[in-house]
């Protein structure tokens, strides 16, 4: 599966400036993987020691947060689209 | 009709109207409770003076005791909401607001007498909560309600808006709201839970991350204390993100059942959408979202005339929430 990553402002500098990435994988955990491989500068920022999702970070697969349909094993499908987000104080559209 | 002896009787108790004209399913309903509807023109109404009346219970504020001052960050209705009880109550607001909100929200503070200290807008509601952590430690004698982590914030929820929803919308199946400080979907699920664990209980969010260009990392980011303290986490069954154009598209459908209402409120409806469809044909549902303000104060965005390409763009720029 090919799965297109949404890349937020604040991680582009570590990621040569792409606001999206194309990445191969059946979940999350794996789109993950293969993305902080490509790109390992960012891997302290996008997960912890233990492989579970940084405490500020969102994941979108398309519109649902991963963390409320199974975490890093949410299956991911042909052409969904994942988003990357930074938790902030709510409150802007 | 009934005579109130002050402004802030009239908070809660608001209506819950049948929008499910919109609904995507013949087999779902959409209830909308109108929080427009409260004194000051927003839910914050019910947090506001329940964060004022738990601060006079705890001795923070004195009645009658002059030159008391608060402090709260807001993007604009818990600060107008507190501006309205402050100027009832006797003391002086002072709101931390990111530059960027919209007019209409400045000048109702100022309408109710409260001070502005800008927060520069390009940092979101974050640099807003951040830099009135900072003056809250410069100034020790201000008051600082912190509504992001005070438990007066859910507790309001739990104590009204949560009963209110159960007395007249029994058959309830699901709750839907917008994921600000948490503190609606914090009171309301815990209270909806404890009296019916089957209830689902959905956050929307709206995609914030891209207009806080103050982030410099990750740990920069924000979770509410209140959400953390309620275990928000597991009292969640869904969270869903929202994009601006689907929020101006359902602000401006909500008109179609007469609905005049404020973006967030668009955001929500757009969230119980997709909740709906989630719901089996051969399966009846009940969805209660939440209206949290009117459109009147978003007049100026020209999100109900205006091209929705140039209104997309400018919500973008713009704190809604």
């Amino acid at each position: 599966m090919t799965a297109l990553v949404r890349i937020p402002t604040v991680l582009r500098p570590a990621m040569g400036g792409d606001t999206a990435v194309a990445v191969e994988g059946d979940t999350v955990g794996e789109i993950l993987d293969h993305l902080t491989t490509s790109h390992p500068d960012v891997k302290s920022q996008l997960l912890n020691a233990d492989g579970t999702l940084h405490r500020f970070l969102n994941v979108y697969v398309n519109d649902d947060d991963v963390r409320y349909i199974g975490g890093v094993d949410a299956p991911v499908s042909n052409g969904d689209e994942i988003t990357l987000l930074p938790a902030v104080a709510g409150g802007t559209l | 009709m009934t005579r109130y002896a002050s402004v802030l009787d009239l908070i809660g108790s608001t209506p819950i109207v049948d929008v499910s004209a919109l609904s995507p399913k013949p087999n779902v309903t959409i209830l909308a409770k109108l929080e427009g509807r409260n004194p000051a023109g927003s839910v914050k109404d019910r947090i506001a003076l329940s964060l004022v009346d738990a601060a006079e219970r705890d001795g923070l504020l004195i009645p009658g005791k002059p030159d008391q001052v608060l402090m709260e960050p807001s993007s604009g209705n818990t600060g107008i909401a507190l501006a309205m009880v402050c100027r009832l109550r006797g003391y002086h607001l002072k709101v931390v607001l990111p530059s960027n909100v919209s007019p209409e929200r400045r000048q109702l503070l100022l309408a109710w007498g409260a001070e502005i200290i800008d927060s520069p807008g390009s940092e979101g509601s974050n640099g807003a909560v951040a830099r009135a952590k900072q003056l809250s430690d410069e100034h020790p004698e201000w008051i600082f309600l912190y509504q992001y982590a005070n438990p007066a914030n859910p507790d309001a929820h739990y104590r009204t808006t949560g009963p209110e929803i159960l007395a007249d919308v029994p058959e309830i199946t699901h709750f839907v709201a917008g994921l600000g400080t948490s503190g609606t979907l914090m009171g309301v699920g815990r209270f909806l839970k404890e009296k019916n664990p089957d209830i689902q209980i959905w956050a929307v969010e709206p995609p914030s991350g891209e207009m806080v260009d103050g982030l410099r990392n990750l740990d920069d980011g924000y979770i509410p204390p209140i959400f953390t303290d309620n275990h928000g986490a597991e009292l969640l069954d869904r969270k869903v993100v929202v994009r601006p154009r689907e929020s101006v598209e359902w602000t401006r459908r909500f008109t179609e059942v007469g609905l005049f209402v404020g973006l967030s409120s668009g955001a929500i409806l757009a969230g119980a959408v997709k909740c709906a469809n989630t719901v089996p044909d051969d399966e009846t549902a009940t969805i209660v979202t939440i209206v949290c303000d009117d459109g009147w104060k978003y007049l100026s965005t020209g999100a109900w005339s205006d091209d929705i390409d140039d209104v997309v763009e400018r919500a973008k720029k713009i704190i809604y929430f």
